[in-house]
């Protein structure tokens, strides 16, 4: 599969965390090809394994991008039916104001999130933020036709086709972090055409934006010697002029505690010996990714984040740049090839 | 016959003052079924059936225009400007795809990070001064090679089915209106003249009904409307204003106008004659072109028949076809009853 039409189909289908069923079919179609064992694990981490060509026991790496994406959860149909809402991750409700949605109940159905018309909107109410707990969604069905389709607990996901801006730039919803796996798609591709020593476990991974629970235990299940997670970095607005990502330099290179230095040194020798242009990001503290998961699973997993540069992250807009999808998986490629038995022996701290 | 596609008609891309796509559309769906049909200078489509009698000249108005943005600029980054053209609150621009200028470009309008923000910030809506519309060029030059000042602006929003029956659709108000009176002029001849009238910039204070009814010189007026329907949660019951699949809304009073009592009462007696359900339009905020024809020249007695619509001024109303067809309904068959002369004006 194409990488921008697997990225396409990935942002355009449902995948809240913790229901990342309806897109398992599509990573399957996308990475199987390239892997010698596709499993999907208890938590729904998705690993597409590609088996390496180095002696046993084989070095094993685990690249984690993750498949879920923050939503909303029918809390209560009201009397006349429309539904109030939970919300799964973080958005600001501020956002969802006037967007149209999938409410995926016995079947899906369009809904629409609506809101007072400004004709009868008092001056307080027009210069107030919309609060969660205000918001509705019609779905168009009276009380007992609700009844028989959506019930509390079912996710609703925003409506949004991926569109395609300028010079390669595109614009949807979950781009964070369905790019990062769209970028396993391009890695694995990559890697069929590279000499590699290194089992590579391509996982996309569920339930990072509840608390990076498909990565905790899909690394405690795989316990690769290396850890990478692909995520999205912030390019802004509202972040300073030198800490702002920019779309189509290329991936960043996250520095912090949450990562090896060695193995973070891999990646960027990787990157000047293939041309491959980078960024930097300084994370002191939690990354918020699964690379702060993975590093900690059993006795410790050297650890490295590449981050996509990302716009407007958690709104259903999320602007991002498919040549930074397609350089961040020729990095992994190439990393995860130049990966060998000696380079791990290398990673423990000797002082 | 075939029905009008209301569909193709809602989908068309016009904020007040670039009317020119869905005019032109209509001149299609009107062509053949209409006696003359001609445009003026500021953009109104009039389209006039002739008939036996002479009066009263009934003059039918449904605004073409729809509320919008305009690009104002770019900044170096390549970020454009916008300006917002009718009544839109800030709190629908935030998370939005639009398409800009005749190309119909897409572009995004993206707010700062939840990770980013202060909690206080989260209070207050997002200043519309601080948003800007992304469409991927990196520089002032690559946009405005792309866009131009004064290119309209629209939310990427299609018509469609909705929930049980409904429809839901970006500029319902008001081309559920145009669409009402393209199906009265294309559907019947009646005894007594009427000129359709689909009216500019309505948004923007009525300026086209303006210029339209002193051509016209009605002696009825008739607004066709999408109009304001808060059936929703968090709007006390006294504030819905209409509902919802409750038929034609008839209008007493707004900001605008006093509608005549006389053809209230004529739309009222003709509902219930036919069997015809409606509603009144429980509010006096908001107004429509109906103040504009009842103060043309001399003066004339004004009423208006609207589909209630959720959510206008946003990115997507929702509105019932069932009131959409009554209301074509309960305009013909008010039509014909001033025909028999039901009406002394």
């Amino acid at each position: 599969m194409e990488t921008k039409e697997f990225l396409r189909r990935l942002t355009e289908g449902a995948g809240v965390s913790g229901y990342e069923d309806g897109l398992v079919d599509t990573v399957r179609e996308a990475l199987e090809p390239y892997a010698d064992e596709f499993t999907v694990d208890t938590m729904r981490n998705c690993v597409a394994l590609r088996r390496g060509a180095g002696p046993e026991p084989r070095v094993k790496v685990m690249l984690a991008a993750h498949l879920d994406e923050i939503g909303l959860m029918v809390l209560k149909t009201d009397d006349r039916g429309f539904l109030r809402l939970a919300q799964v991750g973080g958005f600001d409700p501020r956002v969802l104001v006037g967007q149209e949605v999938w409410v995926h109940g016995r079947r899906t159905v369009p809904g629409v999130i609506g809101i007072k018309p400004p004709h009868i909107m008092s001056d307080e109410e027009r210069r107030k933020a919309a609060k969660l707990e205000e918001l509705f969604v019609d779905v168009g069905l009276g009380p007992d036709e609700v009844g028989e389709v959506v019930a509390t607990g079912d996710t609703i996901t925003l409506r949004r086709q991926l569109v395609e801006l300028q010079d390669g730039i595109v614009s949807g919803k979950a781009l964070d972090d369905r790019a990062g796996v769209a970028c396993l798609l391009e890695c694995m591709r990559r890697l069929a055409a590279l000499r590699h020593e290194a089992d590579v476990f391509a996982v996309a991974t569920s339930q990072e934006e509840v608390g990076l629970k498909g990565a905790a235990t899909g690394a405690y299940g795989i316990r690769p010697d290396v850890a990478v997670a692909i995520d999205v970095g912030h390019a802004g607005p509202g972040l300073p002029e030198h800490e702002a990502l920019k779309l189509g330099k290329g991936p960043a290179l996250t520095i912090g505690a949450n990562i090896h230095p060695g193995v973070r040194a891999l990646l960027v020798d990787t990157a000047k010996a293939c041309s491959i242009s980078y960024q930097e990001e300084v994370a002191a503290g939690a990354t918020g990714t699964d690379a702060w998961a993975m590093q900690i699973s059993r006795e410790g997993i050297p650890t490295a984040l590449l981050s996509i540069p990302l716009r407007y992250m958690h709104t259903s807009v999320e602007t991002g740049s498919l040549d930074d999808v397609v350089a961040s998986g020729r990095l992994l490629a190439e990393f995860c090839a130049r990966l060998d038995r000696a380079f791990v022996e290398g990673l423990p701290w000797t002082v | 016959m075939d029905g009008v596609d209301v569909k193709a008609l809602c989908d068309i891309r016009g904020v007040s003052g670039h009317e020119g796509e869905v005019r032109a559309h209509l001149r299609t769906l009107l062509e053949g079924y209409v006696d003359d049909l001609r445009s003026d200078t500021i953009g109104n489509l009039f389209a006039r059936k002739a008939a036996r009698r002479a009066s009263p000249v009934i003059m039918i108005a449904a605004h073409m225009d729809e509320v919008g943005f305009l690009v104002t600029g770019a900044d170096k980054n390549g970020m454009l400007h916008f300006t917002n053209v009718g009544g839109i609150v800030p709190a629908m621009l935030p998370s939005k795809v639009v398409r800009i200028g005749p190309d119909a470009i897409p572009g995004v309008i993206g707010t700062k990070a939840v990770h980013l923000e202060e909690a206080s910030e989260r209070t207050k809506p997002f200043d519309p001064e601080k948003l800007r519309i992304d469409i991927g060029a990196n520089s002032r030059e690559q946009a405005m090679k792309l866009v131009k000042r004064g290119d309209q602006i629209t939310w990427d929003v299609e018509f469609g089915e909705f929930g049980s029956a409904l429809w839901k659709g970006r500029a319902l108000d008001d081309r559920v209106g145009c669409a009402v009176l393209a199906e009265v002029l294309r559907e019947a001849e009646y005894e007594v003249p009427v000129v359709g009238v689909f009216t500019v910039q309505e948004e923007i204070g009525l300026r086209g009904a303006a210029v339209a009814s002193y051509a016209v010189e009605p002696q009825i007026a008739v607004c066709l409307e999408g109009t304001v329907c808060a059936d929703i949660p968090g709007v006390e019951e006294q504030a819905y204003t209409t509902r919802v699949g409750h038929g034609p809304a008839i209008s007493l009073m707004d900001a605008g106008t006093i509608h005549s009592p006389a053809l209230v009462r004529q739309l009222v007696d003709v509902a219930e004659r036919e069997g015809i359900p409606y509603q009144y339009r429980e509010a006096t905020r908001g107004g429509n072109d109906t103040a504009r024809m009842t103060m043309a020249k001399a003066g004339a007695p004004g009423c208006a028949i609207s589909v209630p619509c959720r959510y206008i001024h946003s990115p997507v109303a929702v509105c019932s076809p069932e009131d959409y067809r009554n209301a074509v309904r309960l305009v013909r068959a008010f039509i014909v009853s001033i025909g028999r002369g039901e009406l002394k004006i």
